[in-house]
């Protein structure tokens, strides 16, 4: 099980880290990945200037809600096949 | 010069901040007990008391409070016997402006032949006195005056006692912790415990928040609070202390709300009517006088409470401080059931002393937002706005349960709605309890009361990205979220 973590510290909460939380749980829904990654929330990553802050691993990515289908694809569901 | 609402917050400030600021540069405390004293009281007039070296005792006496551990079970409220000055006791007095005059209504008046005319003067007979008022209401002189000591005054819950010394003392059966007495002492001579050194020790071994990370969760109350800053710069200043993070409790709140809701309508029918429970102090006050009602009061945490849960559920090793306006969180923290969830709790005005201590100037801080709550949730901060955000989390869960709000603004209120519903005559079956007046803003560890305050807490609601209770707690884990209290009265009376 790898954890995607998701910042909801006040600055990616501001700019929509709710609908990332909610849109990745669809993706990986619907995508059947639901025993490989779990959506986790966080309060803050230490990256504000990079919200919303979603990591994954070790590495910290730079995700908006309306890039949250592009991270899935190249990330997550790209590194799960 | 920055402005205090009188000298009494004025001298707490003080000694905080220099407390903070010698265990800053690394001082021994203990040791500096005199120095700190000699700093505050400089001389070589005194201020209020007979000479310079009883006002720095008392100081020397506030610092040693400060600096002492705190053991279970002790009183967060505390007088300082030292600075109480042992005010009048009687409360009504023939004062000069008595004429001795022929009709003399207040020996008239008077139910229990107490008053006397002697010499062409009234007279009043301490021993009969019931402090019925009525001469003091008749006399055309107002010549009687009417004196009640402050502190007695204040405590809503007859918490205070005065010795035969004349010195006032808590009875801790009734106090409530709510620190009504410590903000009108004229003396400040009734303090709560600071934790100022334990907050800035545990900041320092967290070593910039690697060891671990410290947690600062502040009440929605700020709003109305460090008005020279925008709010968002006095987030950055906490941070700038050495917190990792600053939470909203309003967050919590908004957890709250939701859960309160459901218990409404799941429990209503049998409890006939139910309080919240998100004051400490309120709950406090139904605890000791009418352990018998405690099944009516919510079951629900407070907000503090759920928000540090839900910090901890996603970090387990996080140390957690609320920042508020309030003295009975101070006890909160300690009581069985919610043991380890808060590590401690620091006030507004400790909050000041801590920014200047470091040399942490508000207005030329950098904006660091704050944001996770709905409108309702910060609506936690005044009166009548936790019935509010339970009625909009009923809707909003699609419930639809009928709640009937009845409002207990200060702890005085608290006192006839409580006394009311214990004889089943209560108008509305949901009891807000606040026991400050106007609710947390009114704190009595605030820097700022007034009424102003509470378009200030409407003002910051406003601002919120989140529409509801509802949409801001849509993507935690509630369910899998302790938010039930364990009253200790509720267990005890199970086990018999």
């Amino acid at each position: 099980m790898t954890d995607i973590q998701v910042c909801i510290g006040s600055v990616c909460h501001l700019k929509g880290s709710y609908d990332i939380i909610n849109k990745l749980n669809k993706l990986i829904t619907e995508n059947g990945l639901n025993d490989k990654y779990k959506v986790k929330a966080t309060f803050c990553l230490g990256n504000c200037t990079g919200a919303v802050c979603v990591k994954l691993g070790e590495e910290i990515y730079t995700v908006l809600p309306e890039t949250a289908d592009e991270f899935f694809l190249k990330n997550v569901k790209g590194s799960a096949e | 010069m920055r402005k205090f609402e009188s000298n009494v917050q004025y001298t707490k400030y003080l000694v905080n901040r220099e407390i903070a600021k010698r265990f800053l540069a690394g001082e021994n405390l203990q040791e500096a007990i005199e120095d700190i004293a000699e700093t505050i009281i400089p001389g070589p007039k005194p201020m209020t008391r007979c000479c310079i070296y009883k006002e720095r005792h008392i100081v020397g006496d506030r610092v040693k409070i400060a600096l002492e551990p705190f053991k279970d079970g002790e009183n967060v409220i505390k007088i300082i016997r030292s600075a109480c000055d042992e005010c009048p006791v009687d409360r009504f007095v023939v004062t000069e402006a008595c004429r001795g005059c022929l009709a003399h209504k207040c020996h008239e008046v008077c139910p229990r032949g107490a008053i006397t005319i002697v010499n062409h003067r009234a007279y009043i007979n301490q021993e009969l006195c019931v402090e019925c008022g009525k001469c003091h209401e008749v006399c055309p002189f107002g010549a009687i005056s009417d004196v009640l000591r402050p502190c007695l005054c204040s405590c809503g819950a007859k918490a205070i006692i005065i010795d035969d010394d004349k010195k006032a003392y808590i009875d801790d059966d009734k106090c409530t912790h709510c620190g009504a007495c410590v903000y009108n002492c004229p003396f400040g001579a009734i303090v709560d415990k600071s934790f100022v050194v334990e907050i800035l020790d545990l900041i320092k071994k967290s070593e910039n928040n690697t060891k671990y990370k410290v947690y600062a969760i502040v009440a929605p109350a700020i709003s109305s609070q460090f008005t020279e800053a925008k709010i968002e710069q006095v987030i950055n200043g906490i941070e700038k202390i050495g917190f990792f993070h600053a939470v909203e409790v309003a967050l919590g709140a908004d957890i709250v709300s939701c859960h309160e809701a459901m218990e409404f309508a799941e429990t209503i029918e049998e409890r006939q009517w139910m309080t919240s429970s998100c004051c400490p102090a309120f709950v406090k006050y139904i605890e000791k006088n009418y352990p018998e009602l405690m099944d009516h009061v919510s079951g629900t945490v407070s907000p503090m409470i759920a928000i540090a849960r839900t910090i901890r559920q996603l970090e387990p090793d996080a140390r957690i401080v609320f920042i508020g306006p309030c003295t009975a969180k101070k006890m909160e923290i300690n009581e069985e059931d919610l043991k380890g969830d808060v590590d401690y709790v620091i006030t507004f005005e400790e909050l000041r002393a801590i920014f200047d201590a470091m040399e942490i100037d508000l207005t030329k801080c950098d904006e660091t937002s704050l944001d996770n709550a709905s409108y309702y949730g910060r609506l936690f901060a005044r009166s009548g706005g936790v019935s509010e955000a339970v009625k909009q989390a009923n809707i909003n869960l699609g419930i639809n349960a009928d709640i009937q709000p009845v409002k207990c603004d200060g702890l005085d209120e608290v006192v006839k709605t409580i006394k009311i519903a214990s004889f089943g005559k209560l108008k509305g079956n949901f009891i807000e309890g606040m026991a400050c007046k106007c609710g947390c803003i009114g704190g009595a560890a605030s820097i700022s009361h007034g009424p102003k305050d509470l378009t200030e807490v409407d003002k910051y609601g406003k601002l919120s990205k989140e529409e509801n209770s509802v949409q801001a707690t849509r993507i935690f884990d509630l369910e899998n979220l302790d938010l039930e209290r364990k009253y200790k009265v509720l267990k005890d009376k199970k086990s018999i």
